[in-house]
């Protein structure tokens, strides 16, 4: 029991510790592409080639002056951005990271807790999300801040349905398990789902996006019509977890888009890179090596989102409702429908 | 720990909380906090369900009472700028017919609880029943018609709320 206790204490504190610091250097490495796509140097002062940024980015939050406006509501301005770094992280609790390790003859699993309802926890958290911002949009007591929240919950809300859909027909075509252990193992020795669910992939892609406020779906954040949107009124390190949130969020997106869709911790070959190497099931050299594979896919990932933001122009907010309820919504219909026929005819759904 | 398992200890916990936060949300004056209270009451039922071992009932109270429902009604809320000083003051006999009403309810359910404890508890069917796999296969087996007979009733809610909206736009074209 205590072993249990310690060996989950250390899985929470080791993914804790990877999404803080992956987000923080997420923070550089969008600096750095996005100067690589505009033919500048970017961050290169602080530290060798400009690796210490993110540590001077946060030391520079810690040491702002911290306002909290007068006429706002106190405890919820507050309690605001701890909610929206707290959804944020928690979603990483169902991702399994690795292949399970064999130390002593006990196997522990490199998953914080793998619950048979793993999919719809994601989207329970993704729609306990919007709380964050509405909370401490509202709270700033600003009109820009509340048209801000309204925007970012609107949006959020919108496009958690289609994504839902989506996932509906991932599972059909997965085998239909609801926990991503068993979405990924079913990964591999066969295809990668998105071979099955290109259509649902493009879906919950652009659902993601939407999801984590990135550009070209970043609206709640608007200077030209919103200021800050729902964080105008905010300042030093609660601005800085709004934001940090955010690419938590990107980090946390993409972990789930590769696990879903591109295989998690398999790749190509893996049976016959491993007994090539000679390597035994349920060896660390195993799982560190699937543990590197994921994070290249994350990579890949986050290098997508921010390829998109520094590439497309914004849309306009009808745009964005259109996108999501018209396009997206029916879009995910026809791929549900266009799954349930396909699956028939590959036997895997019995009537 | 005092004779209890973890589970009483989280059982008493969780009941303990969604008691205090229900009868928060009740008595607090902004609607927004009221709103708030009401979405931690739900987190401590869902842990009540997880409790029970029933994870889907758990986390479909989540997505969709937490997750959709009170959005919407704290963005009402919230858009409508309701606050404590603006709530009006009800007549004293509303307040006194509604106080009767609510002692009533109150005996009512107190009547029913009477003698609970001497009841059996009859367990039908195992403990796994509440997991999503067992649950979906009684559910679309056993209560197939009840099941779709509901879905019949959102669709015809859902019809319904788009022909109210539409019908507000053609009066304002009008």
């Amino acid at each position: 029991m205590t072993g249990f206790i310690i060996y989950k204490a250390i899985m929470c504190v080791g993914v804790f510790v990877l999404l803080l610091a992956s987000a923080a250097y997420a923070t550089l490495w969008e600096r750095k592409f996005a100067a690589f796509l505009q033919d500048r140097k970017g961050p290169s002062r602080a530290g060798w080639g400009g690796l210490l940024q993110p540590v001077a980015d946060g030391v520079k939050m810690f040491m702002k002056e911290e306002i909290i406006p007068n006429v706002s509501n106190r405890s919820l301005f507050i309690l605001g951005p701890c909610l929206f770094m707290v959804t944020a992280v928690v979603t990483s609790s169902v991702v399994p990271w690795a292949k399970p390790v064999t130390i002593g003859g006990q196997v522990y699993d490199l998953q914080i807790t793998d619950i048979n309802i793993g999919v719809i926890y994601l989207l329970g958290v993704a729609s306990i999300g919007v709380y964050g911002i509405m909370i401490g949009g509202w709270a700033s007591n600003n009109k820009f801040a509340l048209l801000g929240a309204v925007r970012a919950s609107s949006q959020m809300i919108s496009y958690e349905i289609p994504m839902g859909i989506a996932l509906i027909a991932l599972i059909i075509s997965s085998g239909g398990s609801l926990s991503l252990k068993d979405i990924v193992n079913g990964q591999d020795a066969g295809f990668a789902n998105i071979v099955w669910q290109p259509l649902g992939f493009l879906i919950f892609f652009i659902c993601a996006l939407a999801e984590t406020n990135r550009a070209p779906f970043d609206l709640p954040e608007c200077e030209t019509e919103l200021v800050g949107g729902y964080h105008t009124e905010y300042s030093s390190m609660k601005l800085g977890l709004f934001l940090f949130a955010e690419y938590i969020n990107m980090f946390i997106s993409s972990a789930v888009l590769a696990t879903l869709y591109f295989g998690g911790y398999n790749f190509p070959f893996a049976q016959e890179v491993y007994a090539s190497l000679g390597l035994v099931e349920g060896s660390v050299m195993i799982s560190l090596i699937g543990f590197g594979v994921l994070l290249a896919k994350i990579f890949g990932f986050i290098c997508l989102f921010m390829w998109i933001r520094w590439t497309l122009p914004r849309f306009r907010y009808d745009q964005l409702m259109n996108l999501g309820w018209k396009t997206l919504l029916p879009l995910s219909l026809f791929n549900l429908a266009l799954t349930v026929v396909v699956e028939f005819f590959r036997g895997n759904i019995h009537f | 720990m005092l004779g209890y398992t973890i589970t009483q200890w989280l059982f008493g916990t969780l009941s303990l909380m969604a008691i205090m936060f229900a009868l928060m949300m009740v008595f607090t004056r902004s609607p927004v906090n009221s709103a708030l209270y009401l979405i931690m009451t739900f987190f401590c039922i869902s842990g009540h369900y997880l409790l029970l071992n029933a994870q889907f009932l758990a986390i479909v109270q989540i997505v969709v009472y937490a997750g959709a429902i009170m959005v919407l009604f704290l963005y009402i809320i919230m858009l409508m700028n309701l606050n404590a000083d603006e709530e009006p003051r009800k007549h004293v006999v509303t307040r006194a017919i509604a106080g009767l009403i609510g002692g009533m309810l109150l005996f009512v359910m107190v009547g029913a609880l009477k003698g609970a404890e001497q009841l059996q508890i009859v367990q039908g069917g195992s403990s796994q029943i509440g997991l999503v796999k067992n649950l979906g296969k009684v559910l679309f087996s056993e209560f197939l018609f009840p099941f779709e007979i509901a879905s019949i009733l959102l669709l015809a809610a859902l019809v319904g709320a788009i022909m109210i909206g539409k019908r507000d736009t053609n009066i304002n074209v009008k």
